[in-house]
C-alpha cells in the first residue's frame, strides 16, 4: 500500500483552505489595488452610460417635434426651410458611401502589403517596412487631409467628391488594416505553416490556402473597428470640402446610365455626419443642438452596430479554426 | 529482427544487404554564426527504421529538417555538405535544387499534431492538391488509401468532412501520418512523433511506425530509448551536433562503443 503512508503525511484539506483564507485577510495593499483596478473599470462603464444619457436626453427634444418614420425614410435635409424636413440618410449615405470607398480600398491594399511584408518580402525589407508602418499609423488625421488635398483633389483632379473622401479614409485606416493582418498572420502557429510547406506547398499555395483562411477573422475584426473610427473622423474630410450644406439625396450608386452614369455618385459634393454635428453645435440657435445630438445618436448607434458585427463575425470565422 | 546483418552463420541464403535510400555525407549546418551540425555522416537505409537519439539540443532535429529543407524557411541559415538521395544521386542541399521538389519526394510528421483547421479529408487531401492532382475519383482513392495507410479509415469514414481537431490527439497524428502518407513519400521523418501522447495512442503510433517501413524508409527522432529500441533497425547517437555512435540498433543498445553512448542509454546523463 502506497496510499496509507503519504495520505497520513499530508495535511488534512480543511486546514489548508483555512490557511488561505487567514492570509487573504492579510494582504491589505492586495486589497487596496484590487479597490483601484475595479474603480477604473467603474469608470469606463460610467463614461460609456454618460454618453448614453447626454444623447438621449438632447435627441429626446429633437424626436419630439420631428417623427421618426420622416427621421429614416425622408429624402430631404431643410432644416431652415419653412418646410423644414429632416432626412439623416441625406448625411447618412454621404459617411456610408465614403465608407464603402475606403474599404474597397483599404481590405485588398492592407491585406496585400501585409502579407507580402510578412510572407515574401526579403528579411531586409520587413525591417525596413515595419518603422514606416508604426509613423504611418501615428500621423495625425489631419495631415491626411491635407495630402489628399494636395493630391487626390487637385492632382487627379477627382474634386471634391466622394471619391475623394473615401480615398482619403481608406489611407487614414490602411494602416490600421495592415497591423491588423499582420497580427492575425502572426497568430498563425509555426507548426502550421510548416506543415503546409513540409507538404510541398509553394509560398503562394501557403498563403492562399492558410495564412489568408486563417487570417481572415483577425483581418474583418481589424477593419470593422478601424472603419468605426473612420465614420467619426471629421479633420481629414474637412480639408476636401465635406464642410458643406447638402439638402438632398445624393445619386444612388450605380444608379445613372451607362457608360459615365453608373459611377456619378462617386464625384458627388457630400457631407458626413460628424462633420454636421460640428456645424450646428457651432450655431446659436438651440433647435441646433438638437440636431446634433440626434445625429450623435444615430453615429453611436452605428459604431456600437459594427463592433457587434466585429465580435460576431470573429466568433463565427474562428468557431471552425483550432489549432 | 536483425535483417541488417550481413553475415550470418548457418546455410541459409544471405538476405540482401540494404540498400541506402540517402547518404548524409560531411553535413555541417549553421544558424548565422552558431555551427549547429559538425561533420556528420550516416547512411539511412530504405525500408528501414533510422532512429536519432541524444539529449535536447544534441542537434537532431536541425540533422531530421535538413532533409526536407525546412531550414530554408528562415533566414540566415546556412547548409555544408551533402545528403544524396538514390537512386538518382540528387543532393537534397544543393543550391540548384529547389526545396519544392525535395518536399515532394520526403514528407514530415510533427513533434505535436498539427491538423490544418480543415475538414479530415481535405487535410489528407492537401499534399496531392498542391502536386496538381484535381479528378475527384482520384482524390477520394487516395485519400482513402493514406488513411487506412494509417489506421485511421475505420474510425473516421462516416466523418470525412468533420474538422480535424475534432479528433482526439492519437487520431489527430494518425491524420497527419496519413497526410504524410498521401503523397507516396521516399523518405518520411517523423520529429518525436509520440511525445505529446499517452502510452496507448503511443502504442498505436509505434505499431504504424512498424507497418509503414515495409513501404518508405523511415528517420524518427525520439527521447524515448525503449521507443527507439522498439522501432528501428539503426540508430545514430547525437551529441552537441556531432554524429557520436553509429550502428544496428541491437548493437548500440546491447553493446555500444563509446563510453558516451552508454552512458546516455543506461541513463546516466541526458
Amino acid at each position: 500500500m502506497i496510499a496509507a503512508p503519504l495520505g497520513s503525511s499530508l495535511p488534512a484539506a480543511g486546514r489548508i483552505s483555512d490557511r488561505l483564507r487567514k492570509r487573504a485577510s492579510r494582504h491589505v495593499p492586495e486589497r487596496i489595488i484590487e479597490f483601484l483596478l475595479f474603480a477604473a473599470a467603474l469608470g469606463s462603464v460610467f463614461t460609456t452610460a454618460a454618453i448614453v444619457y447626454v444623447l438621449v436626453k438632447e435627441s429626446w427634444v429633437f424626436f419630439q417635434a420631428v417623427p421618426l418614420a420622416q427621421f429614416l425614410f425622408d429624402t430631404q435635409w431643410t432644416p431652415l426651410f419653412d418646410d423644414a424636413h429632416f432626412a439623416i440618410m441625406v448625411l447618412l449615405s454621404g459617411t456610408i458611401t465614403s465608407s464603402a470607398v475606403a474599404l474597397l480600398v483599404a481590405i485588398p491594399l492592407g491585406a496585400v502589403i501585409a502579407i507580402y511584408l510578412s510572407e515574401f518580402a526579403p528579411f531586409a525589407v520587413r525591417e525596413v517596412a515595419k518603422p514606416f508602418l508604426e509613423l504611418l499609423a501615428g500621423v495625425p488625421s489631419i495631415v491626411y487631409g491635407l495630402l489628399a488635398l494636395g493630391l487626390f483633389v487637385y492632382e487627379f483632379g477627382l474634386g471634391q467628391s466622394i471619391l475623394s473622401a473615401g480615398l482619403t479614409l481608406a489611407l487614414l485606416i490602411l494602416p490600421v488594416v495592415i497591423v491588423a493582418t499582420r497580427e492575425a498572420i502572426r497568430g498563425i502557429p509555426r507548426i502550421i505553416r510548416e506543415g503546409a510547406y513540409a507538404c510541398g506547398a509553394t509560398n503562394w499555395q501557403t498563403v492562399r490556402d492558410h495564412i489568408l483562411p486563417y487570417s481572415t477573422p483577425g483581418i474583418l475584426t481589424g477593419v470593422i473597428i478601424g472603419m468605426a473610427r473612420a465614420i467619426g473622423e471629421t479633420a481629414p474630410i474637412i480639408t476636401i470640402g465635406a464642410l458643406t450644406f447638402i439638402a438632398f439625396l445624393p445619386p444612388a450608386p450605380f444608379a445613372g446610365d451607362p457608360p459615365a452614369g453608373p459611377f456619378d455618385w462617386l464625384f458627388a459634393p457630400f457631407t458626413v455626419m460628424p462633420i454636421q454635428m460640428f456645424n450646428w453645435t457651432s450655431r446659436p440657435e438651440a433647435a441646433f443642438q438638437a440636431n446634433a445630438a440626434a445625429a450623435g445618436f444615430v453615429l453611436v448607434l452605428m459604431t456600437l452596430a459594427m463592433n457587434a458585427a466585429a465580435i460576431w463575425l470573429r466568433y463565427r470565422l474562428r468557431r471552425d479554426i483550432k489549432w | 529482427m536483425i535483417e541488417v546483418t550481413t553475415n550470418r552463420s548457418g546455410g541459409a541464403a544471405p538476405e540482401a544487404a540494404p540498400q541506402a535510400k540517402a547518404e548524409v555525407s560531411n553535413l555541417s549546418f549553421y544558424y548565422g554564426d552558431f555551427r549547429a551540425l559538425k561533420d556528420v555522416g550516416m547512411p539511412v537505409y530504405d525500408k528501414k527504421v533510422t532512429a536519432l537519439i541524444g539529449p535536447s539540443g544534441c542537434g537532431k532535429s536541425t540533422l531530421l529538417r535538413c532533409f526536407n529543407r525546412m531550414h530554408d524557411l528562415y533566414p540566415g541559415n546556412r547548409y555544408e555538405g551533402r545528403i544524396t538521395l538514390h537512386p538518382d544521386d540528387t543532393n537534397l542541399l544543393a543550391a540548384g535544387v529547389d526545396p519544392i521538389e525535395v518536399r515532394m519526394r520526403i514528407s514530415m510528421v510533427f513533434q505535436k499534431p498539427n491538423p490544418f483547421p480543415k475538414s479530415i479529408y481535405e487535410n489528407v487531401a492537401y499534399g496531392l492538391r498542391v502536386r496538381g492532382v484535381r479528378g475527384r475519383v482520384a482524390l477520394d482513392e487516395r485519400v482513402e488509401q493514406a488513411l487506412r495507410g494509417a489506421f485511421l479509415w475505420d474510425e473516421v469514414k462516416d466523418r470525412l468532412h468533420e474538422m480535424g481537431a475534432n479528433l482526439s490527439d492519437g487520431q489527430q497524428q494518425r491524420l497527419c501520418i496519413a497526410r504524410a502518407l498521401a503523397t507516396e513519400p521516399e523518405i518520411i521523418l517523423f520529429d518525436e512523433p509520440t511525445s505529446a501522447l499517452d502510452p496507448i495512442a503511443t502504442a498505436s503510433i509505434e505499431e504504424l511506425v512498424t507497418e509503414l517501413k515495409e513501404r518508405v524508409a523511415i528517420l524518427i527522432i525520439t527521447h524515448n530509448m525503449q521507443q527507439a529500441a522498439r522501432v528501428s533497425e539503426t540508430t545514430a547517437y547525437m551529441y552537441l551536433g556531432e554524429l557520436i555512435e553509429f550502428g544496428l540498433t541491437d548493437e548500440i543498445f546491447i553493446k555500444p562503443r563509446k563510453k558516451q553512448t552508454e552512458d546516455y542509454i543506461t541513463g546516466r546523463f541526458g
